[in-house]
């Protein structure tokens, strides 16, 4: 976000509503209208001021109504814009003429009423819509008496009272009375699987939220007794049922019920449920917690109208298969949980993968409209240390508890100190002209702020020092808010020495820092992708489509891999082949990879020859294939005409013979899959067993089909499939895995044995066939892994840089994963994994270049004795040994792959390692400036 | 500023601030393109920034 707010080629219009739309792709004309803040984004400081002073109460939208702020306010403290503004439904003024007390009280003069709404006509060649997803009606929740019962809240609501920026401060407590819940229920699937309020489908996200909140009040209180009250449990997601599990043995209860009502009851809420064998009972909870589903955003209509697209029959943006990420109108696209509900992982995925289609529909356009920053040279240094010292107040935050002015003036009496000063808020615009100012005006040419956290802040007054011309490691920043004045807040006089310490040692430190360069490497802009199934081809198609040329490795003979038997992958398979800039190589693998990001040579092996390749980035999409298990939950397995997998029943049913549609089929759901015998939930086989269901119930409506089943996990729109065929009269009848269905296989004949919970009897059915959804398993990732260096998880599916924000990054640079070689998935996710792989494969090769983090690592080579420890330690594969003079092994940091993070540094029995920025003689000097405690600091 | 709204082609505009326009926001800007990221609240950040952790990293969600 911070990243986003700072970017010179994003522009953020908030408090703004898209108005109109007109044009065709690549040259679009769109309206949109600003609405005032009340308040100028450039002078407003965030002080907060205005908020103390304002004296009318409004409801917290930001804490989901559960708190109270004012009409003049920020959301919370790392907003982006970090600008504060006016509610215009309750400020007094601008409702009733009155008041105005904010525009003394803020010292910045930032406020303006005078603002008048802006339009802006913005002219762009594509549009993507990602306006998120919207809520559950109340009407869906008044069952459990939500609105009617304080302790009643939303899944949303909850997450508001776990945070510590929270109504409670991150407590759990009660709305009623403040007591902590000792017990607690969550309730699954409101708003969600639920025709009642015409959200049919399911939320898909709603399970592992619960799960996951259920889990964080554990942490908060172990004794909370936390029950989930669900159907199906739908944790179809990448090690989600490793979640659950973790759930389970912290003693979270799962119970497979449908819950009637929810009813005050004395102090506590009575909770009503049925479970499958026909029984009713109650239980008395503290707190009930609603896990609400997503709805269609509340704007869907209205949007849809404006951009011109289509909505599918649940007012979410309608979409194709193939073309997940486009709408029905060229140009315009969708992302995120608009498209369809769905987590964060997917949603960033579904991001990177629609900039990968814009940045193919527009690479003619390509950075026309960038900006690039420019900033002056950098000056020479001069012999002498001049260090300048700003010591920020920030607002109260800081010098209500540190006495800044005591710290600001200590610093000004040490060596090499020519500057000395305080501010009000370092970080304003304002402050940063006065810091260009004071650098110019006192030829400072190393700079210490103490201030804040340089996580968030480091970059902007690095920024500052380039603008005056200074390299931005000149400059060492000291966080006397979250080490001081938060830590310490009531320990005044400890929270000022110990901020004289860290300044006295940031100076020390600061008189040995020394420039570093800026360095970039060149990249090759020149891709090359591993596997030629759905995932491989679509990533090489959309590189190409970019502009960039790739290779692409298939093993088998043929392209089309898990997926070949679907017409879709024919037709990719054929665009790829006629494709100029993707060079393809069948029956082929990749046999050495050396190189980093940017910057490979790998060997690919053909039948004929060996091919010497080079290229910038590599995508791995080598895929899965079915897993066909010996034993199926206990039983032994002897595959035949009549025993067959999921996968086989699909083509006997696109094939044209009348025996595809059997009389009678028993289905069994993962057979192989969640702990049976791998340890996953395979994903697509709920969908693919009711997709086949209804394929057969279409050939033949008077054929029996018995699914058994732990949890049908048709999440998203597959929920509708589900409901149809149960009622085309497909059987759906769940098991246990202290209960398994039995297989008995004499000769043609079979029998399958199993408890119906609903009867509550053991049955027995001979079936004409038998199907068995067995799991996929990667491909061979473990060769690939030593060769690239990358990691599998315990699954051997490859593992991502950051589950979250980083889905088809691996940690070494410069190489991605999509396809099932990351997880099992259905082909709409995978075409959306590939178009974001090959999205960010294409970043440095846009640019033509990667840049390096001036603080990497650094050998030196006299001092190394080339044992090689460094190497194997290194979780980047940054460094490599090399020969050098008098053949003797040395070691040297690969700049572009080095993250800095100083395993090596730390590791080197010789100390020939140094991290820039952290070198030993600034550490040492930051240490024993730690020692000399001077008198200033002893006295009182 | 002015040079890229007298660009036609080469910004594009996104509807919608949370995690996924943030991400595209993002992903563009490094892809070569001028962005106009359209929120109609006061802020972006979306749902996410109202998460307390996320799974599994328990990462802080802003």
């Amino acid at each position: 976000m911070v990243e986003a707010g700072r970017s010179p080629n994003i522009e953020i219009l908030t408090n703004a509503d898209f108005l109109s739309l007109s044009g065709q792709a690549g040259d679009f004309a769109a309206t949109v209208r600003i609405r005032p803040r009340y308040i100028n984004a450039d002078d407003c400081t965030a002080c907060g001021l205005c908020t103390t002073y304002c004296p009318r109460h409004q409801v917290d939208e930001y804490n989901e109504g559960l708190a109270i702020t004012r009409p003049i306010h920020i959301d919370y403290p790392q907003a982006v814009p970090a600008t504060y503004y006016i509610d215009p439904r309750s400020c007094l003024y601008l409702q009733h003429d009155t008041c105005q007390i904010c525009v003394p009280v803020c010292q910045s003069k930032a406020i303006d009423f005078s603002q008048q709404p802006e339009e802006r006509l913005l002219n762009v060649g594509a549009v993507i819509l990602s306006p998120g997803f919207g809520r559950i009606p109340d009407e869906a929740m008044t069952k459990y008496s939500y609105g009617k019962h304080p302790d009643v809240v939303t899944s949303l609501e909850f997450e508001r009272l776990l945070n510590p920026s929270g109504p409670f401060k991150g407590e759990v407590r009660c709305l009623s009375d403040q007591r902590h819940p000792h017990r607690l229920a969550f309730i699954q699937c409101v708003g969600s699987r639920d025709l009642g309020c015409n959200n049919g489908y399911c939320s898909s996200v709603c399970c592992m939220y619960a799960i996951k909140e259920a889990m964080v009040a554990k942490e908060h209180d172990p004794e909370t007794d936390i029950t989930i009250y669900y159907m199906d449990i739908r944790t179809q997601g990448k090690d989600f049922d490793a979640a659950q599990k973790r759930a389970e043995d912290m003693g979270i209860k799962f119970v497979r019920a449908r819950v009637a009502d929810v009813m005050p009851w004395g102090d506590h809420l009575r909770l009503t449920y049925s479970t499958l064998d026909g029984g009713h009972r109650f239980e008395p909870f503290d707190m009930v917690v609603l896990s609400v589903g997503l709805d269609s955003p509340a704007d869907a209509r209205p949007l849809a109208a404006i951009s011109g697209i289509e909505l599918n029959n649940y007012d979410f943006c309608q979409t194709d298969t193939y073309a997940p990420l486009a709408t029905s109108r060229p140009g315009v696209f969708v992302a995120g949980a608009f498209q369809g509900p769905k987590d964060i992982p997917e949603s960033v995925t579904q991001s990177s993968g629609v900039a990968g289609i814009v940045s193919s529909l527009l690479k003619t356009e390509r950075g026309k409209g960038f900006i690039h920053k420019t900033y002056p040279d950098e000056k020479p240094l001069g012999d002498e240390v001049r260090i300048g010292v700003f010591v920020c107040h920030c607002g109260i935050n800081i010098g209500r508890v540190v006495d800044v002015p005591k710290v600001s003036n200590y610093a000004g009496d040490m060596e090499n100190v020519v500057y000395y000063t305080e501010s009000l808020y370092s970080c304003s615009q304002d402050a940063q002209e006065v810091l260009k100012e004071k650098i110019k005006e006192h030829n400072l040419n190393r700079v210490v702020i103490a201030a804040c956290s340089p996580r968030t802040h480091e970059p902007l007054f690095q920024e500052t020092l380039k603008d005056a011309g200074l390299n931005r490691s000149l400059f060492e920043m000291v966080n006397i808010r979250d080490q001081c004045s938060w830590v310490h807040a009531n320990e005044p006089k400890a929270a000022t020495d110990k901020s004289m310490d860290l300044v006295r040692m940031a100076v020390a430190k600061a008189r040995h820092i020394q420039p570093l360069p800026e360095q970039t490497v060149p990249a090759l802009a020149k891709g090359l992708v591993i596997g030629g199934g759905v995932a491989g081809m679509t990533a090489a198609l959309n590189l190409a489509g970019q502009g960039y040329p790739c290779y692409l490795v298939e093993r088998e003979a043929d392209l089309g891999g898990y997926f070949g038997h679907l017409e879709y992958v024919k037709d990719l398979a054929e665009q790829v082949k006629k494709t100029k800039l993707i060079e393809l190589f069948t029956s082929a693998e990749l046999v050495q990879t050396n190189g980093f990001v940017g910057n490979y040579t790998s060997i690919v092996k053909t039948a004929e020859q060996e091919h010497s390749v080079d290229h910038g980035a590599v995508i791995i999409a080598t895929g899965g294939r079915e897993h066909r298990p010996d034993t199926v939950l206990g039983n032994q397995i002897v595959y035949s005409d009549a025993v067959i997998t999921q996968k086989e029943f699909t083509s006997r049913l696109a094939g044209k013979s009348g025996k595809a549609a059997p009389d009678s089929v028993v289905m069994i759901q993962c057979a192989g899959s969640r702990g049976d015998d791998l340890q996953y939930c395979s994903k697509i086989c709920c969908n693919n067993a009711i997709q086949n269901a209804l394929k057969l119930k279409a050939l033949n409506p008077k054929s029996q089909v018995v699914v058994l089943y732990r949890d049908i996990r048709a999440y998203g729109y597959n929920e509708d499939a589900y409901r149809e065929a149960r009622e085309l009269g497909v059987l759906f009848v769940p098991y246990t895995m202290d209960r398994k269905p039995l297989i008995n296989q004499k000769g043609k004949k079979i029998g399958v044995s199993f408890f119906d919970p609903i009867l509550q009897e053991d049955l027995t059915l001979t079936p004409q066939l038998l199907v068995l959804s067995v799991g996929i398993v990667p491909g061979d990732t473990d060769a690939l892994s030593k060769l690239l260096k990358v990691p599998v998880n315990a699954n051997k599916f490859f593992l991502e840089a950051h589950v979250k924000l980083r889905p088809v990054e691996l940690p070494v640079d410069g190489v991605y994963v999509c396809g099932l070689a990351h997880s099992p998935k259905p082909v709409d996710e995978i075409i959306v994994q590939a178009q974001a792989a090959a999205a960010k494969a294409a970043i440095p090769m846009v640019k033509g270049y990667v840049s390096v983090d001036p603080i990497v690592s650094n050998v030196n080579k006299d001092q190394c004795i080339g044992c090689g420890l460094c190497v194997s330690l290194c979780p980047y594969q940054a460094i490599q040994m090399f020969k050098g003079e008098d053949n003797k092994k040395k070691a040297e940091t690969i700049v572009a792959s080095c993250k800095a993070c100083g395993i090596c540094a730390a590791h080197c029995p010789t100390f020939a390692i140094s991290m820039g920025g952290f070198t030993n003689e600034q550490i040492m000097s930051q240490i024993k400036a730690f020692g000399e405690i001077t008198e200033e600091v002893t006295k009182e | 500023m002015a040079e890229a709204q007298k660009s036609r082609a080469g910004s594009v505009m996104i509807v919608g601030g949370g995690i996924a326009g943030v991400q595209a926001a993002l992903d563009l800007t490094e892809l070569g393109y001028y962005v106009y990221l359209v929120e109609k609240s006061a802020a972006i950040g979306g749902v996410m920034a109202q998460l307390d952790k996320t799974f599994p990293t328990n990462d802080c969600s802003l």
